[in-house]
């Protein structure tokens, strides 16, 4: 139970995107067709889900005093997350391209530009500072994914549809982007204050 | 007599050249006045009526009205029912119509000033004709708020909607968020103890020492005073009257949030609720009034019966899921008298089918009324801090409008790519 709120809950209540206004580099710029947009959204929920619970293993059990090395090392934890977010993309990308080339070109450079996505550093600092046990920081990596995917693709539809639109010269391209992401964000608020746990109980 | 208009209107018409601004301003209002009555006549396929958008947004005006009179008589007939006077419906009616209108004709007044007054900016700064996508926002804006609301804050949210919500995004018809719907939301968001809670939804009363009265009335209550004083009519009289013993001004989903159905109908009757007598936004109370003006607004075309339709079928699915679920006292309130609490209907009616920010595809406005119908009662009855969700479920199934349209579209293409292909194949 406790795992669906947190899938919940990172999804749409705490989305990393409209509420925290993280990974806004990658969001604004792959955001132009819905296409891309689903390709990247779908690497990003891969890579969180996997990263989320290896950054926790070593959190847990290298980074902190009661883990095997017993020493605090948790000075570290930046570099090593940061190390282990970029060895998972370039994992993720080798096996992409061997056995899916037709996905890995219709990606192109989005895969890697996913190491400096701040989504999912943020995302493993925040399941540090939750302090998540390694089901949940599964759970919260997916739902965090899939949130950012979701809002995303919205976003591209609506880029889409705006191409349409006499938006004011001075407004066009990021800076309507960036109105529109904060638009998003007043939306996103409807779900804000829902406490699944609550009502669990 | 038609020419003479005509002439009278040629004869003040500004120079174009000289004053852009002030012919900007006469062209709104000429074509307002004058509406073109060219109408296709049945020869050819496309085009069967001069459909413009003056009328659309004219129709939809009328289809108000009802709202706007109703709701009118209704803050009044609210203010002194707190008062514990006049309670019947029809005694003291025109105390009742004269409160109304003064609480309710500043802020028509103040949301149309200050709106068409930035829609007459923009038109002249980027040179086209009024458009009157604000005719409709203006005249939605004061039903959807509480009648006391301070008139600065109305000003402030149909800037805030306005600018951000239209004019950046190219104007009328382009929006993707609905207008009136933001302004709400922005003093939902900014100030929100003039929009939420038990206080605001009875009008002209004040706390004093925990204590309710109604307040002090001023000039506009005194003027009329001495009107009703000529006629021999009950008067307003200064004000300062106590309310009644356990009035709290809770609307019907304030109770519910607390202790179910069974405190709404202590406090109200289901009549009561359907026909509007209960405190609330201005326009969203009366239900068979709105029904009429969705009816009406179905039957000339402007409005999607599929979104509505879908909208109450969603909003069912979720009460019936919460019925069978019944955890807390609020989801058990029956799934049918969902519809007749708070601003469903009227959500229904003039929110979610507005043409511009639902889907656009007919597949796709099923989902799309179904989604909201959903999470309009998911918010209403899981969210503890906002006791009605329509206006944020709206605001959230305009954001995945496009997406909604874009897969509909898509699974339509590729329906038929197979379809050409097996075509050729065989």
């Amino acid at each position: 139970m406790e795992v669906l709120n947190i899938f919940i809950k990172s999804a749409f209540i705490e989305n990393l995107v409209l509420a925290y206004f993280l990974g806004m580099c990658s969001y604004l710029a792959v955001s132009k067709t819905v296409k891309t947009a689903v390709g990247l959204g779908l690497a990003v929920i891969f890579v969180l889900g996997i990263t989320m619970p290896i950054n926790w293993l070593i959190s847990e059990y290298l980074l902190s005093e009661t883990g095997l090395l017993g020493i605090d090392l948790t000075f570290l934890r930046f570099i090593l997350f940061i190390a282990v977010i970029a060895s998972m993309v370039q994992l993720v990308e080798m096996v992409v391209e061997k056995y899916s080339p037709a996905l890995y070109n219709s990606l192109g450079i989005f895969l890697p530009l996913i190491t400096v996505n701040c989504a999912i550093l943020g995302g493993s600092l925040f399941m540090v500072s939750r302090e998540y046990n390694f089901a949940e920081s599964i759970s919260f990596g997916l739902g965090g994914g899939f949130g950012w995917f979701l809002a995303i693709v919205a976003f591209a539809a609506i880029r889409e549809k705006m191409r349409y639109s006499n938006v004011p010269p001075a407004l066009r391209g990021l800076g309507i982007a960036f109105i529109l992401t904060g638009l998003m964000g007043i939306a996103f608020m409807s779900l804000m204050g829902i406490d699944p746990m609550a009502l669990s109980k | 007599m038609k020419d003479q208009i005509l002439k009278f209107f040629k004869k003040i018409e500004p120079d174009k050249q000289k004053s852009p601004f002030m012919h900007t301003l006469y062209d709104g209002f000429f074509t307002f006045a004058l509406v073109p009555n060219s109408v296709t006549k049945g020869k050819g396929v496309h085009l069967r009526d001069g459909m413009d958008l003056k009328r659309t947004m004219t129709m939809v005006v009328i289809a108000l009205l009802a709202c706007f009179l109703v709701g009118t008589y209704n803050i009044g007939h609210q203010h002194f029912l707190a008062l514990g006077q006049y309670t019947g419906l029809m005694e003291g009616w025109h105390l009742k119509l004269v409160h109304g209108l003064i609480k309710l004709v500043p802020i028509y007044a103040v949301a149309m000033i200050v709106g068409l007054g930035i829609e007459f900016f923009y038109a002249s700064k980027k040179g086209h004709g009024i458009e009157e996508g604000f005719l409709v926002s203006g005249a939605l804006i004061p039903l959807i708020m509480p009648p006391d609301i301070p008139l600065w804050i109305l000003a402030f949210s149909v800037v805030f909607a306005v600018i951000i919500g239209k004019e950046a995004f190219g104007g009328t018809g382009m929006n993707v968020l609905n207008v009136a719907l933001l302004s709400r939301v922005f003093i939902f968001f900014a100030y929100p103890t003039f929009i939420s809670g038990d206080e605001v939804w009875v009008s002209g009363l004040e706390k004093i020492d925990g204590i309710y009265q109604s307040v002090q009335y001023g000039w506009a209550h005194h003027l009329f005073d001495s009107i009703f004083g000529w006629f021999d009519a009950a008067k307003f009289g200064a004000g300062g009257v106590a309310v009644m013993d356990g009035f709290s001004g809770a609307t019907p989903l304030g109770l519910a949030a607390k202790g179910g159905w069974e405190a709404v109908t202590q406090v109200y009757t289901s009549s009561d609720m359907f026909w509007g007598l209960i405190p609330g936004s201005i326009g969203e109370t009366s239900k068979p009034f709105i029904i009429l003006g969705a009816l009406f607004l179905i039957g000339i075309g402007i409005a999607s019966w599929r979104i509505m339709l879908s909208m109450v079928l969603g909003a069912a699915f979720a009460g019936i899921l919460f019925n069978a679920w019944g955890a807390t006292p609020f989801m058990q309130v029956p799934w049918y008298d969902h519809f007749i609490m708070g601003s469903f209907l009227f959500a229904m009616a003039f929110m979610a089918t507005d043409p511009v920010t639902a889907a656009s595809t007919s597949v796709g406005k099923l989902y799309y009324g179904f989604l909201i119908g959903m999470l309009g009662i998911l918010i209403r009855v899981f969210n503890p801090a906002y006791p009605e969700g329509w206006m944020l479920a709206i605001l959230l199934m305009n954001v995945f409008a496009p997406l909604i349209d874009h897969f509909v579209v898509q699974s339509n293409m590729n329906r038929r790519t197979k379809r050409a292909a097996k075509a050729t194949a065989a």
